[in-house]
């Protein structure tokens, strides 16, 4: 459904741009119909920024995005508002996604008047109460309300709904749990993986490993821009291949499990560019040579679903 | 006991009256523990420790007492509690990033910071840098602004700074919230360093991440909504909570290896009530599978086995009934 291909993007730093940082090298992978692709990193490591080249919010610095067969970057006008039907984004933070002086079903409003200025205003009612029933909300406790008078996870649903009211086919869901309770985390999360039997694929981006494992079937794992391990997700969280990726889970805290002993390196977090591997810096002693350096790994299949970009399995 | 909790209660004061944050607080933290405080937004956890910390207006101490090693804090006195502030008692505050002074080098800051508790930076020095090497930061950093230092680097030297003088009690308010996973585990392995060493000697770590208490914490204190449900011993509060609340706030959270498709969680129905006009009772009530009439009161928080308190009727089996 939706491909990356060689997609990269560096941002121009420094007080009159002279710096370039690569915020996403060379990343290609695919989403497929009603997936769950999860998309894990630590900060600065681009995945929102790959949330964003998709949406179209910025331009990619090289490499195509295809969605459903078209490259993304040729969408103009029309074309391109067809291609918001199809897909779209909720973000992190859902209190600033509202403007707090307006209700907030106004964005129901805002996308009737863009969308479907044609729809009699009773069959809109009417889609948009049951969209919000299909969300898990009771239209009659939300609609009229003003944001301060709804909690993170009803307007969080809210976008969630207001998404669905375009017949999307993709969704960029971008940190959406992150900012929620404990006790309302999971309800959001099972919404969306409800909504994956409606064929809806989704794009979701997270920093915290169990939250990708509960909802994904497959998973990329981000580092710096580079795709560290990509593939389905009980093989990368079964048997982690790459160091980065075994550190990552050894230091995610879990509730079956005590912290294992591993040498976390809070020195090299050095951010200028390597020619090597970006993750040489942090890379235990015993797992690098002097060629992990100089030399930047690809991505290998190991097994059938379940790549990795580490020079110890190239070698094999 | 380093630190005594007794039915301490704090309101905040607005236009609209009172907004009852805290509600009859009673527990201790024992010398050398680790106590992690969790509850979801707005129940009450940074408000009980900025109440230990500095209670100022539009906080108002409506009842209780604190005893931090067997001394009585002036907790309403906000200027004889500055005898005990960073000295007996000490927080690293939830944004650390941004609590030190940008025009300021760090070496100055603490320097400043000490003057005025009356000690000498230069006789301190030795041991100041003999810490910063333990949380791997470079002796250069005294010479440094904050802002040559990387998020990561600013909460460590705002934890060394904190824990200078080795207070008695430590509160650690979301410290590891909006950190890598990585730097969160380092960070939370110097804490209990500090324990260990013995820089301080009790602490509080408060969170809305209970994974990372299961990692660090000695006992875990649960509250909602301003008031205390649960605390206990980590493994029980994990593996066999008594509370309604725990119970389900422990089954919601997904772990590595759960899997929607296979098992699939479910989260607590409903919300948190608004504190400034509190329901009578236990306020979970409304959320409450279990609840009956006997809810309508104030559940005691009781300790029923050693060590592990709770406050809930059901506790009290038949007896509630009659």
């Amino acid at each position: 459904m939706l491909t990356l291909d060689r997609v990269s993007k560096v941002y121009r730093v420094g007080t009159f741009g002279g710096r370039a940082l690569v915020a996403v090298s060379d990343v290609s992978f695919d989403v497929r119909d009603g997936e769950v692709m999860s998309l894990i990193g630590e900060s600065g490591s681009g995945k929102s920024t790959i949330g964003r080249m998709i949406l179209r919010l910025i331009p990619a610095t090289s490499g195509r995005i295809v969605f459903n067969d078209v490259d993304i970057s040729t969408l103009k006008g029309s074309a391109l508002k067809e291609y918001y039907r199809r897909v779209q984004g909720v973000f992190q933070d859902p209190f600033s996604s509202y403007n707090p002086i307006f209700k907030a079903d106004r964005t129901f409003r805002i996308l009737r008047d863009e969308f479907f200025p044609d729809t009699p205003a009773a069959e809109w009612q009417d889609r948009m109460e049951s969209t919000l029933r299909a969300v898990g909300l009771n239209p009659g406790q939300v609609l009229g309300k003003f944001p301060h008078q709804l909690s993170g996870g009803q307007l969080q649903r809210f976008l969630i709904a207001r998404a669905l009211l375009l017949d999307v086919q993709f969704l960029v869901a971008d940190e959406i749990i992150s900012m929620l309770d404990a006790s309302t985390r999971v309800d959001v999360l099972n919404l969306l993986a409800d909504l994956k039997s409606r064929g809806l694929s989704i794009l979701f981006i997270t920093h915290d490993l169990s939250l990708g494992y509960y909802i994904s079937e497959r998973a990329v794992i981000l580092y710096r821009g580079c795709i560290m391990e990509m593939g389905a997700t009980e093989r990368i969280f079964g048997t982690p291949l790459h160091p980065y990726t075994q550190m990552l889970i050894a230091s995610a805290p879990r509730l079956d499990k005590k912290w294992e002993e591993v040498e976390i390196e809070l020195r090299g977090e050095q951010l200028e560019n390597v020619a090597g591997c970006v993750y040489y810096n942090r890379c235990p002693q015993t797992m690098r040579d002097a060629a992990c350096r100089t030399q930047k790994p690809t991505l290998v299949a190991v097994e059938s679903e379940h790549w990795v970009a580490c020079r110890r399995y190239a070698r094999e | 006991m380093s630190l005594q909790v007794e039915n301490l209660t704090v309101y905040y004061q607005t236009l609209r009256g009172d907004v009852q944050a805290l509600e009859k607080a009673t527990f201790a933290v024992a010398d050398g523990e680790i106590m992690g405080l969790a509850g979801e937004s707005g129940c009450g956890k940074s408000t009980l420790a900025n109440s230990l910390i500095r209670l100022v207006p539009p906080m108002r101490l409506v009842a209780g007492q604190v005893r931090l090693d067997g001394e009585l804090l002036p907790l309403d006195d906000a200027k004889r509690m500055s005898e005990y502030r960073f000295t007996k008692i000490s927080v690293i505050p939830q944004y650390a990033m941004n609590a030190l002074n940008p025009t300021r080098k760090i070496g100055k800051i603490i320097a400043e910071l000490l003057q005025s508790k009356g000690v000498d930076f230069a006789t301190i020095l030795p041991e100041l840098k003999r810490r910063l090497d333990l949380v791997e930061l470079s002796h250069d950093v005294l010479g440094m602004y904050p802002i040559e230092l990387s998020g990561g680097m600013k909460q460590r030297a705002v934890m060394v700074l904190s824990v200078l003088l080795n207070p008695s009690l430590l509160i650690a308010d979301e410290i590891t919230s909006a950190l890598d996973v990585s730097t969160q585990k380092a960070v939370a392995e110097m804490l209990v360093g500090f324990r260990d060493r013995e820089f301080v000697r009790s602490l509080i770590v408060i969170t809305h991440d209970i994974s990372i208490l299961y990692q660090m914490a000695d006992s875990i204190l649960i509250m909602y909504a301003g008031q205390l449900a649960e605390k206990a011993s980590t493994d029980v509060i994990i593996r066999a909570p008594r509370h309604p609340y725990t119970r389900l706030l422990i089954a919601s959270l997904p772990k590595v290896g759960v899997r929607y498709a296979e098992r699939r969680l479910s989260g607590i129905p409903g919300r948190p009530p608004l504190l400034l006009d509190p329901p009578a009772g236990c306020r979970f009530r409304d959320r409450c599978s279990m609840a009956f009439e006997k809810c309508m009161e104030v559940p005691p928080f009781v300790e029923i086995e050693a060590g592990h308190f709770v406050a809930c009727w059901k506790e009290f089996g038949a007896d509630a009934d009659a």
